[in-house]
């Protein structure tokens, strides 16, 4: 779920065992199961070969296809049986890893590729006041974006933060707590369109129909926000020793004095990484800022009137309503979602970071 | 470190505010105890609301409304789409989703495995916007050429390949959004999954290989029976992200109104909260509380699903602990 | 460099100087025409905000009229919120907006609703500022162009016809190298004006065909079958993509793909604005409002063969009496500004629309002549 927890498979061991036990009766270990992608990757392209173009999709999929089938058929040949049943288990599991980056590689690609044709100081220094046709920019997006942003992060974090307190510094385990514990999960599964939703219907209640406004939005998020929030962060006060706070107690420090500067600062470095993801995870949402903020051309700094433009919606509102030349629309579409990876991408360097800076050294 | 420097100073100060320290812990106490509970009232806030504002769509003057203005006849196609699409991105998702898992916790070099991890989180970070353009611009086109004419040829003996209904030339069909949401819900599957692989005891996997098992063996016989409830949970959880999923499905589903099973075509059924996105923007009045109701029914599926999901990862964490 | 120029007036007005570096328009000289015809007559002491809402069909019109009058009067702001028209006429009954764009005028329960929120008591008058064409674009590899008859584009969207080498089709298309290909009738998926005026282009035009009425949003009462697009662009990219295809979008945004004739009494038209244009002047205006209320019943019906008969026609809704002189002035000038002859170059630039006839111009100036303040 998040980089703070170790994804190091610490199976050093394991690992050494099993080389160890594939050195032993391998015949095929080590170059001969390369040789075996080779000779697949080959025969894909001869799947397309004599019809003279590429065809990229057939090439893929005959070659992981005939990657399967040849290491079972070969290893059953070359090796007993059991060996040849791990030896299919690895090709599938290489199989379905080189599946997944397909999808990856083609998204960052293409978001890269035709993002780049308005990667321009234009683009993040001008809004789409007064523009027609091609030029202008996403600056009031980009604005709009780290408003809403913000504002949810302002919400959400002591939000989430106080309620991972109360369930592991002062709740005993007791029903409240637990039904809590349960409404977060729930809160977790809340589509991003209901939160929207939500918002808009709480906005309207309080303002007439029709209202968008940054804060709406906000609102809508933090929805989004705070159970990330309250789960990262419980986990990682779950993880700080109990004798750090028995120590503390014994001092004959309050206990809010205690949770404030000992069990804190101790999780401060995987709650800082958890709040980052978190903030990535919505700072990309569209649904529920499309029905509450709405769009606009100008850089609107209040967030308390009007419709705001962010970076999800004016990319979205850009492809779906393209003025003339559609195709300049298009590129500011393309541009806007190249700069929403990119924050996403920044933060998450971010947390990785964070977490490597603050991680406490005597803790490990 | 840290600890070790701030507990003296913790001393100082409390030896000469014993009642600040009362009254500090009480405003802590409450002010966390009100951060819980606010999320109680937020929850029946979020339903209360979605309530009050989609009631008028039962009770108003239905006739204003397109169709035949029956709620039950607007939301049911709608409540199959959502459920329909979600279940075939899981279907494809899940098994992928084990076995990468089973790559990144099992068989990848330490250093690869930690790079891996980042980048399937990451993977879980891209906007859906993103995902929706690129579905729409290079995964549609791909799947109309070659995927569906094979599918149909070779597997229209299966009803949901094959119909007398054409295949969908521009690709934006059930089948398309099923691996758009597939790949969404993929890093959710994995990152939980990969958690509790992770988790199997090292003495159950060593005893394994002691016993003479391959690699392979090993992971049937201690990793994967210890890691079931985990997986099946972080099933659900991704389930339930594909069935809220949006912008994908609105931006890249050639939707229609009825049942439709055939996933290649262009006659799909829209799922619920791609609906809301698309009528939204232009709806007035009655309409949008209608759409308001179905946000509510949305509510209420991944409730359940969340639910269910929950019960599995608690039952199923129990056993393997004890 | 000149285009460049004129793309960065409007930016300078929000004071980004910084960006005059350049480099904001490689996407080329489509620009300067598009600004080109957009001056506005400069109004003397004329200032303030002026806050309309409605129809998104508009927004992209929209952008071009809010660049040219504030360019020529740079203390107004004039604000337009695409929520939708139904949205756009109940926020303007409400008193939430000084005017609203609809895709559909003022139905008769909220003209009576209009008395109440506008001073005065003449209510509000319906203004057909925005036509655009919608043309219908195919996807045939090796046919550029088609000629269709309503009952047969009727028949096609219906699914009464449903294969390229129908006789129906043959018939109209001697020369044409028509496929035995399944015909893929492509429709919006979201609820548009376009879609409206398209169905009520087909029930006026060929009745028996297209049995469905006008409908705003195809899955609801429509007939069903065919492709879904989100959007315009939805539309544009399915039929691009699918041989086959046939659909219906905004003129302007069809891109590269031909486009069908259309059958106007007995002869065939290629959609031009000019041709859209003329609907307005083709069609009567409704009875029973007040006498300067321009709502149009609009006739698709038509044999005049200079008339290309399918296009959305869109309005602006103002008070005929508002309480202060601000805003008087402000509707006044703004209105005029867009009926003008600048103010339609300046849509026709920005949005592809066809610009009403001078005629037409020079009533509407008529009617807005009439807006006053209460008292």
């Amino acid at each position: 779920m998040s980089l703070t927890e170790s994804q190091t498979p610490e199976s050093g061991p394991v690992d050494d065992l099993v080389m160890r036990d594939s050195m032993k009766s391998g015949s095929l270990a080590g170059r001969p199961m390369l040789m075996i992608f080779g000779g697949a990757v080959v025969l894909g392209a001869l799947s397309w070969l004599p019809f003279g173009s590429v065809n990229w999709a057939r090439w893929v999929m005959v070659t992981l296809v005939s990657y399967l089938v040849l290491t079972l058929v070969i290893s059953r040949v070359v090796e007993t049986p059991r060996q040849a049943t791990d030896r299919f288990a690895t090709a599938v599991m290489n199989t379905a890893f080189l599946l997944v980056l397909l999808p990856l590689v083609s998204v960052l690609w293409t978001v890269i590729e035709r993002g780049s044709n308005r990667f321009d100081w234009a683009f993040y220094s001008q809004s789409m006041r007064g523009v027609i046709g091609a030029g202008g920019g996403g600056y009031h997006a980009i604005v709009g974006t780290l408003i809403v942003t913000v504002l949810t992060a302002v919400i959400a974090v002591p939000f989430g933060l106080f309620t991972a307190i109360y369930l592991v510094e002062y709740a005993q385990g007791g029903r409240f707590s637990k039904m809590v514990t349960g409404l977060v999960d729930v809160m977790t599964g809340i589509p991003s369109i209901v939160a929207g939703l939500f918002a808009y219907a709480l906005f309207v209640l309080l303002d007439g129909p029709g209202h968008r406004s940054g804060i709406a939005g906000a609102v809508a998020l933090t929805l989004l926000m705070t159970p990330v929030v309250v789960r990262t962060s419980e986990e990682m006060l779950r993880l700080v020793p109990n004798e750090l706070r028995e120590a503390s107690y014994a001092l004959g420090v309050p206990r809010w004095k205690t949770i404030v500067k000992v069990v804190l600062p101790t999780a401060i470095a995987g709650i800082l990484t958890g709040i980052v993801l978190a903030i990535a995870r919505v700072i990309g949402e569209t649904a529920p800022l499309l029905v509450t903020v709405g769009i606009t051309t100008d850089v609107n700094k209040n967030p308390f009137s009007g419709r705001m433009a962010t970076l999800p919606v004016f990319s979205y509102n850009s492809y779906k309503f393209p003025t003339l030349p559609p195709d300049a629309s298009i590129d500011r579409a393309w541009a806007a979602a190249l700069t929403l990876v990119l924050i996403v991408v920044i933060l998450f360097t971010i947390a990785r970071i964070l977490s490597s800076i603050l991680k406490p050294k005597g803790l490990r | 470190m840290t600890t070790l420097e701030s507990a003296p100073q913790q001393q100082d100060d409390s030896s000469f505010g014993e009642p600040v320290g009362k009254v500090g812990d009480k405003v802590f106490h409450g002010l966390s105890f009100g951060a819980a509970a606010l999320i109680l009232v937020v929850l029946a806030a979020v339903a209360l609301f979605l309530f009050a504002e989609g009631l008028p769509a039962f009770t108003g003057d239905t006739s204003e409304l397109d169709g035949d203005g029956s709620f039950l006849s607007y939301v049911g196609p709608l409540i199959f789409g959502t459920i329909y699409i979600a279940c075939i991105a899981l279907l494809l998702a899940t098994p992928v989703a084990i076995a990468v898992a089973l790559y990144i916790s099992h068989y990848a070099p330490r250093k690869l495995a930690q790079t891996l991890g980042y980048f399937i989180d990451l993977l879980a970070a891209i906007p859906s916007v993103v995902y929706g353009l690129w579905g729409i611009s290079v995964l549609a086109p791909i799947m109309s050429r070659s995927v569906f004419p094979w599918l149909r040829d070779n597997l229209g003996f299966i009803p949901i390949f094959g119909s007398d209904v054409a295949i969908a030339a521009s690709g934006r069909s059930t089948f398309t959004v099923g691996v758009v949401l597939a790949v969404m819900v993929l890093p959710i599957i994995t990152a939980i999954s990969r958690e509790v692989f992770l988790q199997t005891p090292r003495l159950h996997e060593e005893a394994s290989l002691a016993l003479g098992s391959t690699r392979w063996e090993m992971i049937r016989q201690a990793v994967l029976p210890y890691g079931r409830s985990g997986v099946i949970s972080g099933a659900m959880l991704g389930l339930g992200r594909a069935l809220g999923e949006t912008m994908a499905v609105a931006i890249i589903l050639s939707p229609a109104k009825g049942y439709f099973w055939d996933v290649l075509t262009t006659q799909n059924s829209n799922s619920i909260a791609a609906n809301i996105a698309l009528q939204f923007p232009e709806s007035s009045g009655l309409e949008v509380n209608r759409l308001i109701a179905t946000g509510l029914v949305l509510f209420l599926i991944t409730f359940g699903v969340n639910s269910i999901a929950r019960r599995v990862a608690n039952t199923g964490f129990s056993g393997a602990d004890g | 460099m000149n285009s460049k120029r004129r793309i960065l007036t409007g930016v300078l007005a929000l004071s980004f100087a910084a960006a005059a570096c350049g480099g904001s328009d490689d996407a080329g000289g489509t620009g300067g025409d598009t600004t080109g015809g957009g001056g506005a007559e400069t109004v003397d002491g004329l200032a303030g905000t002026l806050v309309g809402g409605g129809a998104s069909s508009q927004a992209a019109a929209m952008q071009g009229w809010q660049v040219g009058f504030q360019q020529a009067n740079p203390d107004v702001t004039v604000e337009y919120d695409p929520i939708g028209s139904g949205g756009g006429r109940e926020q303007f009954l409400a008193g939430g907006s000084t005017f609203a764009g609809s895709d559909a005028f003022l139905k008769d329960d909220e003209f009576e609703t209009s008395k109440e929120r506008c001073a005065g008591d003449g209510g509000a008058i319906n203004l057909p500022h925005y036509v655009s064409p919608i043309a219908i674009p195919f996807n045939l590899s090796g046919v550029d162009s088609l000629n269709l008859t309503p009952e047969v584009i009727g028949g096609i969207f219906a699914n009464q016809i449903s294969n390229w080498s129908d006789p129906a089709i043959a018939d109209l298309n001697p020369d044409a190298q028509l496929p035995d290909l399944a015909i893929n009738p492509v429709h919006r998926s979201d609820e548009s004006g376009t879609t409206e005026n398209f169905t009520d282009y087909m029930s006026q035009t060929a009745p028996d065909a297209w049995t469905f009425g006008a409908i705003e949003l195809w899955d609801d009462d429509g007939p069903g079958g065919g492709e879904g697009g989100q959007g315009t662009s939805g539309v544009v990219s399915a039929v691009a993509a699918g041989e086959g295809s046939i659909g219906y979008a905004d003129a302007s945004q069809i891109g590269d793909l031909p486009a069908a004739s259309v059958g106007v009494g007995g002869e065939f038209v290629d959609f031009s604005p000019e041709a859209a244009g003329r609907i307005v002047d083709a069609s009567v205006r409704l009875e029973g409002r007040n006498d300067y209320d321009f709502a149009i019943e609009v006739n698709r019906t038509t044999d005049d063969a200079t008339v290309y008969p399918i296009a959305l026609v869109s309005y602006h809704i103002v008070c005929l009496q508002y309480e202060t002189q601000q805003e008087v002035d402000l509707v006044k000038a703004f209105m005029t500004y867009i009926g003008s002859e600048a103010g339609q170059a300046a849509s026709a630039a920005s949005a592809g629309s066809a610009p009403i006839s001078e005629e037409v111009s020079a009533e509407i100036l008529v009617s807005l002549e009439q807006i006053t303040v209460a008292g």
